[in-house]
């Protein structure tokens, strides 16, 4: 007995362990709170789709071997761009479509949003590869740079972009893009609320769009890592020798992976604007990449493996601990934002704790 | 040698690992001064017996042992490897752990430095004492004269050639006070003939002091040279003790395989027709800047449907061939396959032209350690070959049924020992890796296969099995193979020639039944040993 809860446990990780039996502490704890249950499952389904997709971007990064890819703020920045040229431009209001369903004219708008990121991300995403491709051994300390570098940069770009609409800059003849821009008359909320089953009354709200969505990219990603390029580049990334015998080229490989990772980053900020209703600029994407690496991780994915199904366990543990945390710490510490502490503390725990068990990829223990 | 003492004795020793049985009662005794051969194929159970006698976690982790262990007569428990040390057990280990920037004297004394109390340590304690650099450094050539090293302690250990690390971690081991019994694990895999009998000689030295040896090696005649006696086992179990002296090489190898084995390779019809003017594989004037392997401007004819041997000492450049034909290592020159001139520039050229290559590096070039037998088997054939997909549109993903049924299909050809095809490859014994890399080659229908080093530790069984099997696919699909092996006698049982490589060249090219004399000449470099076959 003892022999099999042993074996158990290291399947399923102690961490991981340890922060489901918290998460589910924190539930019993919130209902003896008297909290809204319903209303907190509603938003931890609702955070799940809106960071589903920047997660996901850490699949291919892991797989093609760069590893936990701290710097998806690169792609972030694509899809920022593209979401502010819809905005700029009124793409999500085209008064003809708009005529017919100005539900579908917001579709539109964010679709543009999207394909705009896409073409932005492969681009930079390109590059970053190239990047990587150069700095292999230490892509991990290389990553957390370059996404805290491109934040600064956009810092700067953010304030000369030459946007005009009243709704992106500081109003009163200011200079530079807001800090948060709402999208209330924009594309807000277009995919959460699709299909949304909301009852009369009750404050049950289930995203159904978004978390269809999600589910359909993460098919296409499963799809990806099943055709014989997603199996060469998660060969490349494993062993990097064994795939050049058998005639891959790695460094291909590598920027596949790269670039398939900034591009869903840049996806995933758009599905988390829209479910926010708010684009942040400046300093708010900074510390996505560390949130995304914490779900992946608490999922169940290692530096060198990392699964769908990880990114799936992992967002929806990580961000449901936020969201009754809050509630649930406000009651007991009215003051302060303990919420915010303990963001923190998990998100970099589980960080140190995953690079702690790396075993430098060998698995002959 | 003292035949009424033991130094070491294991009695009945079990050890299950998750409900499966690996050591069914194993006895090993082992007197003072004794040279003790320890054999077995892989997955006999040599490694988890030399775990058990080391304390390591990986057997107390999984719920610890049966039976009991004595050392000198006392009985003992040995939990930890560092209480395994305190009894006087030392390991010389197959993979060097020496520390490059430090000289032979400091890697040989390292954590068990000779020091002088100081002005700072009577403060700060023993860590800040002064080292006993002349003291240690007697130490360190005492241990090194005992083995017969002619090195100077002073120079780094980076750079030696691999044979003198071997050593130098051996004179570790015995500089340790009151050392009794040293393990070597495969001592000699990774040197050269030459060092391998060198270091026999040191063994015979250290057991003159009255150290007992236990000795795990795959070579017969190694045993039968240096050891005293021998512990054989075979699937866990217990098999036999013998005196060297009382037994033949041929009965300990069959009591290891449990079958008789005579010859490494049975004679089969020979229907082949080799003609001189039919050559698969011409190589001219070819480079490969692999390190330590250089072949440095080679020519070489190979004939359509022969199987051809590149043997010569380590470092002379065999291995270097088919590592550059594969595109591993930067590779010059003109490598024509079967008529076709390969970019040599060009990754995976050699693949898509019918070449299969099996790697000498199993772990490090072979595999996919984490992934599953299956996925190994099919992988490159995927790649290069575009089997085992189906196209949906534009995209072309993984057919898993075509797949499963290839890798099922080879586990049985082969007779891969697995627990199901999904099981990591990390997770055989070196023998049925081998033949994971051999069915990956396979499944590419080569034309031309390149094997490199294919029998490098795995055992007898496995050998016997892996060379049949090139013999058969030679005989019956006309495939061209080249083998390339440290290991003449391989060499000399399937080959129908042989080339021999000194400094990266051809020195000869000889028949298989010439004689030991004109190999011994080839090998040493000196040209016109043998006549062309």
């Amino acid at each position: 007995m003892g022999e099999k809860l042993k074996s158990t446990v290291a399947k399923v990780g102690l961490p991981r362990i340890i922060i489901v039996a918290f998460f589910i502490s924190l539930w019993f704890a919130a209902a003896g709170l008297g909290l809204d249950l319903v209303q907190l499952f509603s938003d931890c389904l609702k955070r799940w789709g809106m960071f589903g997709v920047l997660v996901l971007a850490m699949v291919p990064a892991v797989q093609c071997g760069i590893g936990l890819n701290f710097g998806i703020t690169m792609g972030i920045v694509g899809g920022l761009l593209g979401g502010l040229v819809v905005v700029e431009f009124k793409l999500s209001a085209i008064p003809s479509i708009v005529a017919v369903s100005p539900l579908l004219a917001q579709w539109v708008g964010i679709l543009i949003a999207i394909a705009i990121g896409i073409v932005l991300a492969t681009g930079i995403g390109w590059l970053y590869g190239l990047l990587l491709n150069r700095v292999k051994g230490s892509e991990m300390t290389v990553t957390t740079y370059v996404g805290f570098s491109i934040i600064a940069f956009m810092n700067i770009m953010w304030t000369v972009l030459p946007f005009k609409s009243g709704v992106l800059i500081y109003p009163n003849a200011g200079e530079g893009l807001r800090n948060t821009i709402s999208l209330a008359d924009d594309y807000s909320g277009v995919v959460s609320n699709t299909l949304a089953i909301h009852p009369e009354g009750s404050s049950l709200n289930i995203p159904t769009g978004l978390i269809l969505f999600v589910l359909f990219v993460c098919l296409l990603v499963w799809l990806f890592m099943r055709s014989k390029t997603g199996i060469a580049m998660s060969a490349a990334g494993a062993n990097p020798q064994f795939a050049k015998a058998s005639g891959i080229n790695v460094n291909k490989m590598r920027l596949i992976g790269t670039t398939l990772s900034t591009v869903l980053a840049a996806v995933g900020i758009l599905l988390y604007a829209q479910g926010f209703g708010f684009i942040q600029l400046y300093n708010g994407p900074m510390m996505m990449g560390f949130n995304c690496v914490a779900a992946v991780l608490i999922g169940g994915a290692t530096p060198k493996r990392a699964r769908i199904s990880h990114v799936l366990v992992g967002t929806f543990l990580f961000q449901g601990l936020l969201v009754i945390a809050l509630p649930v710490a406000n009651q007991i510490i009215p003051e302060g934002n303990l919420s915010e502490v303990m963001r923190m503390i998990i998100a970099n725990g589980i960080i140190l704790y995953a690079l702690v068990q790396n075993k430098g990829g060998d698995s002959r223990d | 040698m003292d035949s009424t003492r033991y130094v070491l004795r294991m009695k009945n020793i079990t050890k299950e690992y998750s409900g499966n049985q690996v050591l069914k009662g194993i006895d090993l005794e082992v007197h003072p001064g004794e040279i003790h051969a320890l054999m077995g194929e892989n997955g006999a159970g040599k490694s988890t017996l030399m775990n058990i006698l080391f304390g390591m976690p990986v057997i107390h982790s999984t719920g610890g042992f049966g039976g009991t262990v004595e050392i000198d007569g006392q009985s003992v428990t040995i939990d930890t490897p560092q209480k395994a040390l305190e009894l006087g057990i030392g390991m010389v280990h197959q993979e060097f752990m020496l520390i490059p920037g430090f000289t032979v004297t400091e890697n040989i004394k390292l954590g068990r430095e000779i020091s002088h109390p100081n002005a700072l340590s009577r403060v700060f304690g023993k860590s800040m004492e002064t080292l006993d650099m002349e003291a240690m450094t007697r130490d360190a050539r005492k241990a090194l004269d005992t083995i017969g090293l002619q090195v100077e302690d002073y120079v780094r250990v980076a750079g030696l050639p691999v044979g003198y690390m071997q050593f130098i971690e051996i004179a570790r081991e015995i500089d340790k006070t009151g050392i009794r019994l040293l393990v070597f694990d495969e001592p000699t895999a990774v040197l050269t003939e030459s060092e391998a009998d060198r270091l026999l000689e040191a063994m015979r030295v250290i057991a003159s002091q009255d150290i007992a040896i236990i000795f795990i090696t795959h070579r017969l005649d190694e045993v039968m040279a240096v050891a005293d006696s021998t512990t054989v086992l075979r699937d866990g179990e217990f098999v036999a003790y013998r005196a060297i002296r009382d037994t033949s090489a041929a009965e300990i190898a069959e009591l290891m395989v449990g079958r008789r084995v005579e010859k490494l390779v049975d004679e089969r019809e020979d229907h082949r027709q080799l003609r001189d003017d039919d050559i698969a594989v011409q190589i001219r004037n070819y480079t490969v800047d692999m390190p330590g392997e250089l072949v440095k401007g080679l020519d070489l004819d190979i004939r359509r449907g022969e199987i051809f041997g590149i043997g010569g000492l380590a470092g002379q450049g065999k291995l270097g061939i088919p590592n550059g034909i594969m595109g591993l290592y930067e590779a010059t020159g003109d490598v024509t396959i079967l008529g076709k001139k390969l970019d040599l520039h060009k990754l995976g050229e050699a693949l898509r032209n019918d070449v299969a290559f099996v790697s000498e590096d199993r772990r490090g070039v072979g595999l996919l350690l984490e992934e599953s037998i299956e996925q190994n088997i099919i992988f490159s054939a995927m790649q290069v070959k575009n089997k085992f997909l189906r196209t949906f549109g534009w995209i072309r993903l993984l057919d898993s049924a075509a797949a499963h049924a290839h890798a099922r299909e080879m586990v049985q050809q082969l007779d891969i020992r697995c627990t199901g095809i999904s099981q990591p490859a990390g997770r055989l014994s070196g023998g049925n890796q081998q033949k994971v890399c051999l069915a990956r080659a396979l499944t590419l229908d080569p034309k031309v296969l390149f094997v490199s080093e294919p029998t490098r530790g795995i055992d007898i069984g496995a050998k016997k099995l892996v060379l049949e099997l090139l013999s058969k696919l030679n005989r019956e699909q006309g495939m061209t193979i080249i083998v390339v092996s440290s290991e003449l006698v391989e060499l000399r049982s399937v080959c129908d020639r042989i080339a021999i490589v000194t400094d990266g060249r051809v020195s000869s090219i000889l028949k298989p039944d010439d004689s030991d004399a004109d190999f011994g000449l080839a090998m040493s470099g000196k040209k016109g040993g043998g006549k062309r076959g």
